[in-house]
């Protein structure tokens, strides 16, 4: 009994003292919400990516390996999609266009790959072009190695900052002692390239010993939302950690975010990975959840089709299947909200051209928030 | 004592497939562990309890002890639509893994024979190839 009590006081001193946070860390549910969710693509088994076209036409891309377009109440399977390399958690993911699609017409798209010699798969980035119904021009951009049979992490969220650069996420791949801190090997990064897959002169490791140059960030496990903060221009990211360590970054030239060196998670089983929540040189989270909600998507909005809620930040759960608004202060999440209670797993979550947000689900489709008039 | 030894050798040798099964198994087991740890642990979780009303559980779950060919088929090929176990009803997704037909056989024994499951029969990779989708 004495034992039991010094045991819970030492656990709530351990965290008063390691939280960059309050302890604090629940979902509240909103009374009301200024939208209604329709389901505007029904039958879709795990839709990773979305994208709504100038039209307001939508692409969307199922894991499996295919490129929906849907327009016009019709699906229409794009043909000519590169070879995925489907095991666990890889298969074909994220879909972007370039910031300046109406002109030049490029489409990216991140999958997991088999290409090159050794069994197994790596994150792949691509990009094509859409004419009738199939893809274009296809140009392998970058092909992450050595393969590996691992089912884990292949991150694979694509962005494009203000300055037109591309941004990629790569997960460690289940090799957590060997990747995401070193910047020799791929994996555990976030990548940074021109839009024709060229490596920016200025990238951080750009001349460093055999370091992948394409490298902006490192110390990540499995970043899969990925996206540009629509005042300051910064790419922040949200990962997967481990049990209690989903996180919110803001990612910075040549930073190391600690992984698997400092975290807030814990083993699965419930055994310490490490005592180390912070360390010099290592960057903090602005946010990390606990419980974990296995952060998906991400997506900012930036349009007043929803009232007061410019400016906030959505995220997709898988784990708990409801899409999350996060209430921001500058780079401080002071709410969270659970909205779409208990919809499926949320994949992706995306603000259309024309201000309104879509959501992925799994075992359902897309999902358009029509906003209440 | 020529008998004997010989009584002896027979009783090794007609024990030799029973001490095969039961290391066949262990071994099976062990590379099923390491499958599981990375493919399915994120959603049934440590130990197999599943996430309440979402994911369900394995451990001490009826529905994988009493169809084990539908289970097989549900790593193998995916899985969708209502499912009741242990009297609760899921109607989620499970994506194919896809895993190789000695990972199923792996993956299964290790389920079936952890977190208080237990199975007579060892899953073969020929019985898992030999299952088609429905």
């Amino acid at each position: 009994m004495k034992n039991s009590v010094v045991v819970v006081g030492l656990f709530v001193m351990w965290f008063n003292m390691s939280c960059a946070q309050d302890a604090e860390n629940k979902v509240n549910t909103p009374e009301e919400v200024p939208f209604s969710a329709e389901l505007l693509i029904d039958e879709m088994q795990i839709p990773w990516g979305l994208e709504v076209l100038p039209d307001s036409s939508l692409l969307v891309t199922e894991k499996s390996g295919e490129i929906i377009h849907f327009k016009d109440g019709k699906k229409t399977k794009i043909s000519n999609v590169p070879e995925v390399y489907e095991r666990g958690q890889g298969g074909l993911m994220d879909i972007k266009l370039h910031p300046d699609y109406e002109n030049n017409g490029w489409i990216y798209i991140s999958y997991a790959s088999s290409e090159g010699e050794e069994k197994g798969g790596h994150t792949a980035l691509m990009r094509a072009k859409l004419s009738d119904n199939a893809l274009t021009n296809k140009e392998l951009l970058y092909k992450a190695g050595p393969n590996t049979t691992k089912g884990q992490h292949f991150g694979s969220r694509i962005e494009f900052d203000n300055d037109g650069f591309l941004y990629l996420s790569i997960g460690e791949r289940g090799a957590r002692d060997e990747n995401p801190q070193d910047i020799t090997r791929d994996g555990g990064k976030i990548y940074r390239f021109y839009d024709d897959g060229r490596i920016p002169e200025d990238n951080p490791f750009v001349g460093t010993t055999n370091a992948k140059e394409g490298i902006y960030s490192y110390g990540h496990r499995n970043p899969q939302g990925l996206v540009k903060h629509p005042k300051t221009g910064e790419i922040w990211d949200n990962e997967h950690g481990p049990r209690g360590g989903d996180e919110i970054n803001i990612v910075k030239a040549g930073k190391n975010y600690g992984w698997p060196v400092v975290t807030y998670g814990i083993n699965y089983s419930g055994t310490p990975i490490t005592d180390k929540r912070e360390m010099a040189g290592m960057e903090q989270p602005i946010h990390y959840w606990l419980p974990s909600i296995a952060p998906s998507g991400m997506a900012f909005i930036t349009s007043d089709e929803y009232g007061d809620w410019k400016g906030s930040l959505l995220v997709g759960s898988l784990k708990f299947q409801y899409l999350e608004r996060l209430v921001m202060n500058g780079s401080e999440v002071v709410d969270r909200q659970k909205l779409m209670a208990d919809i499926g797993r949320v994949r992706d979550v995306k603000e259309g051209p024309d201000g309104l947000i879509y959501v992925a689900v799994e075992g359902k489709g897309i999902y358009k928030l029509v906003p209440k008039g | 004592m020529k008998t004997v030894s010989l009584e002896i050798l027979f009783a090794l040798i007609g024990a030799i497939p029973l001490f095969g099964q039961d290391s066949n198994l262990e071994e099976s087991m062990k590379r099923g562990s390491e499958i599981y740890y990375d493919f399915c642990v994120t959603c049934h979780m440590e130990q197999g309890e599943g996430v309440a009303n979402t994911f369900p559980p394995l451990a001490k779950s009826d529905y994988l002890m009493e169809n084990l060919e539908d289970s097989i088929r549900g790593i193998k090929f995916g899985q969708s639509g209502e499912l009741i176990v242990n009297g609760v009803t899921y109607n989620g997704v499970m994506a194919p893994m896809g895993l190789e037909d000695e990972e199923i056989a792996d993956v299964m024994n290790f389920i079936l024979n952890s977190w208080g499951n237990s199975s007579s029969e060892i899953v073969t990779p020929k019985e898992v190839a030999g299952i088609e989708k429905d």
